[in-house]
């Protein structure tokens, strides 16, 4: 089993910690005027994406963990679990709900999506940084009013809902940023 | 800073001098790990030449110039520590070391009062002398010299510091973790702060006080909680010094660490007799860090090796 010592830490670094993947988020060496030193290690937890501070002893070795980020693509969702496919091998996998989490608001099928694998297996899923969705419901908004100075909430047609400018109409396509869940711009038809 | 730091020594007549950063032997303590490079030229049969390490200090050549009577004499020199990196840390780094001949440890911590008042450019700055024993009672409510090491694993759960249910250390090492994560941040506020009289396991290379061998008569200096110097009243005991190397050394065997011969023209110099001396050595690039009030040690690097 491949392991890391602590003068190997860095952040992005992908560590075993009581069974579950890690990736390091911040490593400060620190050393008493003589005597030991340490690493503490901000380190988050890939499968549930907490964050908590580890304390090392400079010189200790951890397990590597098994993990790959690579794009996979969506394909379909079965009313159980989301499929994906490797673009280059064809290979399928699945993600359940834990492990897409938020990400199934914002794909549909053919989304090229960051997918983090762990002995293999999808274990957290990033939608593409930004999506173009069409608009399935929302109020009708005022004529004239192309200020976008106000804004309403717009069902997309993943159920995902965003707030909207006024001007913007049911059917239209609009760009969204999946990170802050936010509206961009309305996208042109292709 | 250097300038000043100069003109302070050349005033009260310590002499400036130079001992050589290549040796063929290295500090044997378990804390600190040596660079190694080669030399081709030594005549050697080894077809990669003879291996010399980088000084991590400058002391025991140091203290050879002590026994061969030079009076107080100080240096300024880069030292080089492999594995050391990170905010307060760079494998290189700049040290003035000096020496003091005949003083106390008490009257030396004066002397670097002196000194970073001068350097700082803060004439008023007062300074507090705080015993390590009275520190860790004062502010963490336990004795560092009876504490088991579960009680002081115990010590910094309650103190807020995270993740360390996992950590197996010995008592040093908790005391380790507990003065620079804890204490060390409140050291040194609006004021200097020597932490003296350690533990003996803690000694390094400091000697035990005359008639209480349960304190090492070492001293570090704090500023804007950060660790600046440590000094010793020095151990002159040759018998002593090599039984504290060879422990050294098995303590390195049994952690699989490289074994560095042991310095023995220094043990000899100890052997024909040292003065009775007060030394320390500081941290220049923190000591600048402290003048420009820098955060990062890269802040006062003009190349940190990442980019060197």
């Amino acid at each position: 089993m491949a392991s890391y010592k602590t003068n190997e830490f860095k952040g992005g670094l992908k560590i075993m910690l009581d069974g579950d993947p890690y990736t390091i988020v911040e490593n400060e060496f620190v050393k008493p005027g003589k005597g030991q030193a340490f690493n503490r290690v901000k380190v988050r937890n890939l499968k549930t994406g907490r964050v908590v501070e580890r304390t090392f002893k400079s010189g200790d070795s951890v397990e590597a963990a098994d993990v790959l980020e690579t794009d996979l693509q969506y394909l379909y969702y079965d009313g159980e679990v989301w499929h994906f496919m490797d673009p280059s091998s064809f290979e399928q996998l699945t993600a359940d709900e834990a492990v897409i989490g938020e990400a199934s608001k914002w794909i549909k099928e053919q989304d090229l999506c960051s997918v983090t694998l762990y002995n293999g297996q999808p274990i957290s899923v990033d939608p593409p940084s930004f999506v173009v969705l069409e608009i399935t419901e929302t109020d009708p908004g005022l004529k004239g009013d192309t200020s976008g100075g106000g804004g309403k909430p717009a069902t997309l047609e993943t159920g995902a809902v965003v707030n909207v400018p006024l001007f913007v109409q049911t059917g239209e396509m609009i760009k969204v940023d999946t990170r802050t869940g936010s509206y961009v711009s309305r996208a042109k038809e292709e | 800073m250097l300038q000043r730091l100069r003109d302070f020594f050349a005033e009260r007549e310590v002499l400036e001098v130079e001992t050589p950063l290549l040796s063929a032997s290295a500090t044997t303590d378990p804390a600190i790990e040596s660079l190694r490079t080669r030399w081709s030229g030594s005549g050697t049969d080894a077809p990669s030449g003879q291996g010399l390490y980088l000084h991590s200090s400058p002391e025991l050549p140091m203290k050879r110039l002590l026994a061969a009577g030079s009076g107080p004499i100080y240096q300024v020199c880069k030292v080089f520590r492999d594995g050391e990196r990170g905010r307060r840390h760079h494998l290189e780094f700049s040290l003035l070391e000096w020496y003091r001949p005949g003083w106390s440890l008490s009257a030396l911590i004066d002397e670097v009062a002196d000194l970073l008042r001068v350097i700082l450019d803060r004439p008023g700055l007062e300074r507090e002398v705080l015993s390590y024993r009275q520190l860790f009672r004062d502010r963490l409510d336990v004795d560092p010299w009876g504490a088991t090491p579960a009680a002081l694993k115990a010590v910094a759960r309650a103190s807020g510091l995270e993740g360390c249910d996992h950590l197996e250390l010995d008592r040093d090492g908790w005391l380790d973790l507990l003065m620079s994560q804890c204490l060390e941040p409140g050291l040194g506020r609006g004021c200097m702060t020597f932490v003296r009289d350690y533990p003996p396991s803690q000694a390094a290379l400091a000697r035990l006080r005359e008639g209480d061998p349960s304190v090492a008569e070492r001293v570090e200096l704090y500023l804007e909680g950060m660790e600046l110097a440590n000094g010793f009243d020095e151990l002159t005991d040759a018998q002593e010094q090599r039984a504290r190397f060879e422990a050294d050394q098995r303590v390195r065997r049994a952690a699989g660490q490289p074994v560095p011969p042991i310095d023995e023209a220094f043990l000899a110099a100890l052997e024909v007799g040292m003065p009775a001396s007060a030394g320390i050595a500081l941290g220049l690039d923190r000591l600048l860090m402290c003048v420009l009030g820098a955060e990062q040690i890269d802040a006062v690097l003009a190349f940190p090796v990442e980019r060197a």
